[in-house]
């Protein structure tokens, strides 16, 4: 079980390389797991190509759902709108290379609900978002 | 361990029942459960009660006549009794089935909100509610334009009897409490609350999800009018609760739900409803359920929930000191001496499901989250906690487990 709490985890929890708040910023959704009440922000800024130029999240949740956040936001960088969209749940399950049980899963995928529901203008985040493009 | 801690070895003996203890959880990790306060586990007697109706009674009650559904009936009808026995209620019809502490508390939402109270009545209850004595008056207010107030909580999570008595100046219909709370363990002066609430005339309401499995309790003692509690916290299965309210008050709400065995006369327009306590049991009850639910009373009252309490007493006095001695940790609610089997707590930077997910790996069984407590959590400015909570199963020995994993925790994240 501690496999969960890989280095990477740990490492991107402790010193999470996007952490912060983007003011003013293009895109921003923030929600939260009401299961453990993590909660969570991303901002994003864009360039004239649409292509993601910073990204940040803010908010407090535990191990999974923060590393998840930090290793996700990385990976948007300089890739267009239209490309985070497509992003889905295994994208995130690739990124953070952990097995997660149905209650994790949750943690581990609030980032991705949040950025998609951002990036798309929605108006409220829906767990079909991680699931498909 | 503490020197002046002496173990009931009578309790040792008592894991032995319960065949859920014995099992892995992970390949050579044995299982510490320490979350009773979501649900406890069975007795064999409790599996062995279930399983034996259905291999040798199982049918539906209160109508064949057939020997099967006169055994069954005389069950289900026995389990009530043992119920009534258990909190001391005058009568068996007192206690009405339901599924759940939660359905009992809607099922009086639904009936009081259609009988005592009335638009712009005062409902008072504490910010230490479990949702589910919570949501129920909230759905109701709405409809019916209820007034909710709250008791308020101290820092060291006990009741602001003071802030109680302010409000009741303002006359509130009706006063519902839980007695114990399941996030910081503390124990609520429930008589002294019910006996201020019936000095102002309000009906009382007490939330016993946690205390009726874990201390004495007695409802004539109490004055109450009503109690809710659930079976699956007190060793009995999953799906069975009880609504327990004095005769006379339960005569004067209206039904529930409707349907079969809770009429007296159908008509194709209208129907006569059935006396207590069929006129709130509509539709086939959960007879299996009742009757391992009075088994696990059995069990209960033969171990003696004085014993029990004391017991639990003795853990949670131990693992408090223990606790406390763990760097960053903080506990949630009162001192030792003024809760059952329950503590909550926070560790600084480590989020309570990384926690419980390290736990996990060692095999140990917590709850992480809000524990159906949103506005509680709120009210100490935390997202969440980690909760360790006890039954008379648990051991000296599950707390030193639990201490020695919470400090590989801090090891990780430190």
């Amino acid at each position: 079980m501690d496999d969960l709490y890989r280095d990477v985890i740990v490492e991107h929890f402790k010193n999470p390389g996007y952490k912060g708040i983007l003011d003013p910023h293009d895109i921003s959704f923030e929600d939260e797991n009401p299961l453990c009440g993590d909660h969570l922000r991303i901002d994003l800024r864009v360039d004239e190509n649409n292509k993601v130029k910073e990204a940040a999240f803010s908010g407090h949740g535990c191990a999974i759902s923060q590393a998840s956040a930090d290793l996700l936001l990385e990976s948007i960088i300089g890739k267009s709108l239209d490309e985070v969209k497509k992003y889905t749940k295994n994208d995130v399950l690739e990124l953070i290379g952990i097995e997660l049980g149905p209650v994790r899963l949750k943690c581990a995928l609030l980032s991705l609900k949040i950025l998609k529901a951002g990036v798309y203008g929605l108006g409220e985040a829906s767990d079909d978002l991680v699931e498909e493009e | 361990m503490t020197t002046d801690f002496k173990p009931d070895y009578s309790f040792e003996s008592i894991r032995e029942e319960f065949p859920i203890l014995k099992r892995e959880v992970h390949p050579g990790v044995p299982l510490t459960y320490l979350d009773s306060a979501a649900t406890s586990q069975k007795p064999i007697h409790v599996i062995e009660a279930m399983d034996h109706y259905y291999r040798n009674t199982n049918a539906n009650i209160h109508r064949g006549v057939h020997m099967l559904a006169e055994e069954a009936t005389f069950s289900y009808e026995q389990a009530r009794e043992k119920v009534a026995r258990f909190i001391g209620a005058n009568k068996p019809k007192e206690v009405i089935f339901t599924r759940n502490t939660t359905e009992s508390i809607n099922l009086l939402a639904y009936t009081l909100g259609r009988s005592l109270l009335k638009p712009g009545d005062l409902v008072v209850l504490t910010e230490m509610e479990h949702h589910s004595n919570l949501v129920p008056w909230q759905m109701l207010a709405q409809v019916l334009n209820l007034r909710l107030e709250f008791i308020r909580i101290t820092d060291d999570g006990m009741l602001d009897l003071d802030s109680y008595d302010q409000l009741l100046k303002q006359n509130p219909k009706l006063v519902s409490f839980t007695q114990m709370s399941n996030v910081l363990g503390t124990i609520n002066p429930a008589q002294e609350i019910i006996k201020k609430a019936k000095e102002n005339g309000a009906v009382t309401i007490v939330d016993g999800a946690q205390s009726v499995p874990h201390i004495p309790v007695n409802v004539k003692q109490l004055g109450a009018d009503f109690m809710a509690f659930s079976a699956h916290k007190m060793l009995g299965p999953l799906g069975i609760g009880v609504l327990w309210g004095r005769e006379e008050l339960l005569e004067e709400l209206p039904p529930f739900l409707g349907g079969g065995d809770m009429i007296k006369k159908v008509y194709l327009r209208s129907f006569t409803y059935n006396d207590l306590p069929h006129k709130f049991e509509a539709g086939t009850p959960a007879v299996a359920e009742a009757i391992g639910f009075g088994a696990a009373i059995d069990y209960l009252s033969s171990t003696g929930m004085d014993r029990i309490a004391i017991h639990e007493q003795n853990l949670i006095k131990y693992a408090i000191d223990e606790l406390q001695k763990i760097d960053g940790l903080h506990i949630l609610g009162p001192d030792a001496s003024l809760r059952g089997g329950v503590a909550s707590f926070t560790l600084d930077g480590i989020h309570p499901h990384d926690v419980a997910q390290i736990l996990d790996g060692d095999g140990i069984a917590v709850r992480a989250g809000h524990h159906c407590a949103m506005p509680l959590h709120d009210r100490y400015n935390i997202p969440a906690s980690t909760r360790a909570s006890f039954y008379l199963y648990n051991t000296i020995n599950d707390i030193d487990v639990l201490i020695k994993s919470l400090k590989r925790v801090v090891k990780i994240f430190g």
